[in-house]
């Protein structure tokens, strides 16, 4: 159980995190800790498991050991019914948007107060204009999602992830596959509503220049491990060689270019 | 041989587990229902995208068997001169077997197959666990609805069919063959029972109903979220409610008509 | 939760249209129209073989309909076919003299009981769970051919 101090101090506390995928392992032990009011990135090559760690977090997976603790809560002893109220009070943005495709953008902001407050309409017209103000959207409010760009997709997806004014956004790949100006738009968005709304942030992304642009905090995950973690300046400097070639981007270094195989030589050899 | 065993059991264990899956899927989705009467919007919604858009091809349909059993039915009876009996014969093929069986097959391939098509996409594009990370239950919210229009919609879409499949033939029968119009109804009313045979009718499209939104329903929720997935998925869909539809005809008649 | 109105018509339509085929059904297609609320008296006919009469089997009088055969069941001790028929209460003034016959619609029509109002010499009429005397049993197809056949060979 965490301690009184950290509960105060950190929104999510995880705890000797394990989890496999069948016989992969994802986790192997980590422990990390988020705090109050701050960006925090987790970051690390693709296919690391960071989307995972996001859906351990919001309790849609179960750890093989290890606990996390949202809000002084242990996510996986809830019943299905707090773990529910827990989620009203967590953001999540997926990286396609998940957007309800058969409803337009008003509809799709509208979709949690709607579910989960009795407001009257013009209150719920009001919030949510507000939303779409908020990401530069009020504009669109009646496309449906299959008319938006991807861009603009995730900024709607963001407004509702704000709709319920929630304690923490998790962003999951925040930044992939946008170009240079909705990456720079989302890049304001992300750190300016984390000041505005006093709201935590969990960046889960490997864009690392956007990302150590914004985020207070870093942690680094290589083969379901911590490799490195500290502020983006402390990053840069690390003398660890692993964190210097994920951080530069470099094609070779502690990670191969190469995927494991065997001998270049032999293989071609072999061929009959 | 020891292969064969192994791929056996492996089939045998992986069909049980989907067996697990889908029932505690259904009930779920039963418990949801209780939410979905507070929001009628939400079921007239489905409604319409399962039954209204149904609506043209089960009474285009029906129109034609009803036709073409006029046709059929009348050279027949009439080698032994019975054309009188044509109303008995196209209405009781009809309420008894066509209407039902028919027409759930169609809805099977119409609502069915885009059931699985939507709720499968909806799966892919992160949409239900978004639904979930919203607090907001995907099944209580996105299948309970559904689930409830089909199994409403079904007996509507049967009975559609055989009203209209009755028309067809009154109008092959009695309209272009010259049947009696009098004896084409008479004949009708007097042997089509209400009890025996519209009642027992309605039950086996509701049963249709009900069988074939749960399979729809599932494999969409049940699907491998890709398009591959999502398009086998689709496919399984219309093949399992095929043979479930025809495997409960066979034994509902046999409970309901025969003596077994 | 935007809900047009036309898709609310549509609905409503379309769940009265069912109900309207299910009803039709009902009224139209099956005998649920021709079932009288009225009561009904039973009557009782003893044949020697009632063939191929079935329960529901129509019971009429110069081709009409007057009810229909409500139980078929064999008399243990002179083995005869024993027939109920319920007849509608407003013809209720058939003599106790009149006959039962059974008759088949057309050739391969199914079989049916007509009944031949008698003459009336005790002026009573059939009443609940009267016996009907004078009755006619089913022609056999197959014991006619082989009367006929039999009459042949005689003959010769």
């Amino acid at each position: 159980m965490a301690n009184s101090e950290s509960l105060e101090k950190n929104i999510v506390s995880i705890k000797n995190l394990s989890f496999s995928r069948g016989s992969r392992k994802i986790f192997d032990d980590i422990s990390l800790d988020i705090e109050r009011g701050k960006v925090t990135a987790i970051m690390g090559p693709s296919g690391t498991g960071k989307t995972t760690l996001l859906k351990l977090i919001g309790g849609q997976l179960s750890p093989d050991h290890g606990q996390i603790h949202v809000d002084g809560q242990n996510v996986h002893r809830l019943k299905s019914k707090d773990l529910f109220n827990l989620r009203k009070r967590m953001g999540m943005l997926f990286q396609s948007g998940a957007l309800l495709t058969d409803m337009n953008v008003f509809d799709n902001v509208a979709f949690p107060l709607r579910e989960h407050t009795n407001l009257p309409e013009s209150m719920i017209r009001t919030l949510v204009l507000m939303k779409l103000h908020a990401v530069g959207l009020r504009g669109a409010r009646n496309l449906m999602p299959s008319e938006l760009s991807g861009g603009m997709a995730r900024r709607v997806a963001l407004a509702r992830a704000i709709a319920l004014d929630p304690l923490m956004i998790m962003y999951d790949e925040p930044f992939t596959g946008q170009d240079p100006i909705s990456m720079g738009a989302l890049v304001h968005l992300i750190k300016s509503l984390n000041v505005a709304l006093g709201l935590t942030s969990i960046i889960v992304s490997h864009d690392v220049q956007e990302t150590a642009a914004i985020a207070d905090y870093i942690y680094v995950l290589s083969e379901g491990k911590i490799v490195g973690q500290g502020t983006p300046q402390q990053l840069a400097e690390s003398d660890s060689k692993w964190v210097q070639q994920f951080m530069n981007g470099n094609a070779d270094g502690p990670v191969p270019f190469q995927y494991p195989a065997p001998d270049y030589l032999d293989d071609l050899l072999a061929s009959h | 041989m020891f292969e064969f065993l192994e791929n056996l059991g492996k089939a045998t264990r992986s069909s049980f587990a989907k067996l697990g899956r889908s029932t505690l899927f259904l009930g779920h989705t039963l418990t949801g229902i209780g939410d979905v009467i507070p929001r009628p919007n939400l079921l007239i919604k489905q409604i319409y995208s399962v039954g209204v858009l149904s609506f043209l091809i089960i009474t285009i349909s029906g129109l034609f068997v009803g036709m073409v059993l006029g046709l059929q039915g009348f050279y027949t009876l009439s080698d032994f001169g019975a054309e009188e009996s044509l109303g008995v014969m196209v209405a009781a093929s009809l309420v008894r077997e066509l209407g039902p069986v028919v027409s759930a097959l169609l809805f099977a391939g119409r609502a069915g197959s885009a059931l699985t098509a939507e709720i499968g996409l909806m799966k892919a594009t992160e949409q239900l666990s978004g639904m979930e990370m919203m607090a907001v239950d995907p099944v209580k919210r996105i299948i309970s609805p559904r689930f409830l229009a089909g199994f409403i919609s079904t007996p509507l879409l049967a009975a559609l069919f055989s009203a209209v499949g009755v028309i067809g033939g009154h109008l092959v029968g009695v309209g272009m063959l010259g049947v009696d119009d009098g004896a084409f109804w008479a004949q009708m009313q007097a042997n089509i029972d209400f009890q025996q045979d519209i009642i027992n009718g309605v039950i086996k499209s509701i049963v249709f109903g009900f069988v074939v939104s749960w399979i729809a329903l599932f494999e969409g929720y049940d699907a491998i979220p890709t398009a591959e997935g999502v398009s086998r998925a689709t496919t399984r869909t219309v093949v399992n409610s095929a043979f479930s539809i025809l495997g409960l005809d066979f034994i509902l008649t046999a409970l309901m008509f025969g003596d077994i | 939760m935007q809900h047009s109105k036309t898709q609310d018509t549509l609905v409503g339509l379309f769940v009265a249209t069912g109900i309207a085929a299910l009803f039709y059904m009902a009224l139209q297609i099956s005998n649920l129209g021709s079932y009288s609320s009225d009561d009904t008296y039973t009557v009782i006919a003893n044949f020697q073989n009632s063939g191929g009469l079935k329960v529901k089997s129509p019971v009429s009088i110069a081709g009409v309909r007057i009810g229909r055969v409500s139980s078929i069941s064999l008399d243990k001790e002179t083995h005869e076919s024993v027939v109920e028929m319920q007849i509608e209460s407003k013809y209720n003034n058939l003599p106790d003299d009149s006959g039962a016959s059974i008759y088949t619609a057309g050739l391969l029509g199914e079989q049916y009981i007509s009944i031949d109002p008698g003459p009336g010499i005790s002026g009573d009429f059939l009443k609940d769970k009267s016996k009907i005397d004078n009755v006619s049993s089913a022609i056999i197809l197959e014991e006619m051919i082989g009367k006929f056949m039999l009459n042949k060979a005689e003959g010769k």
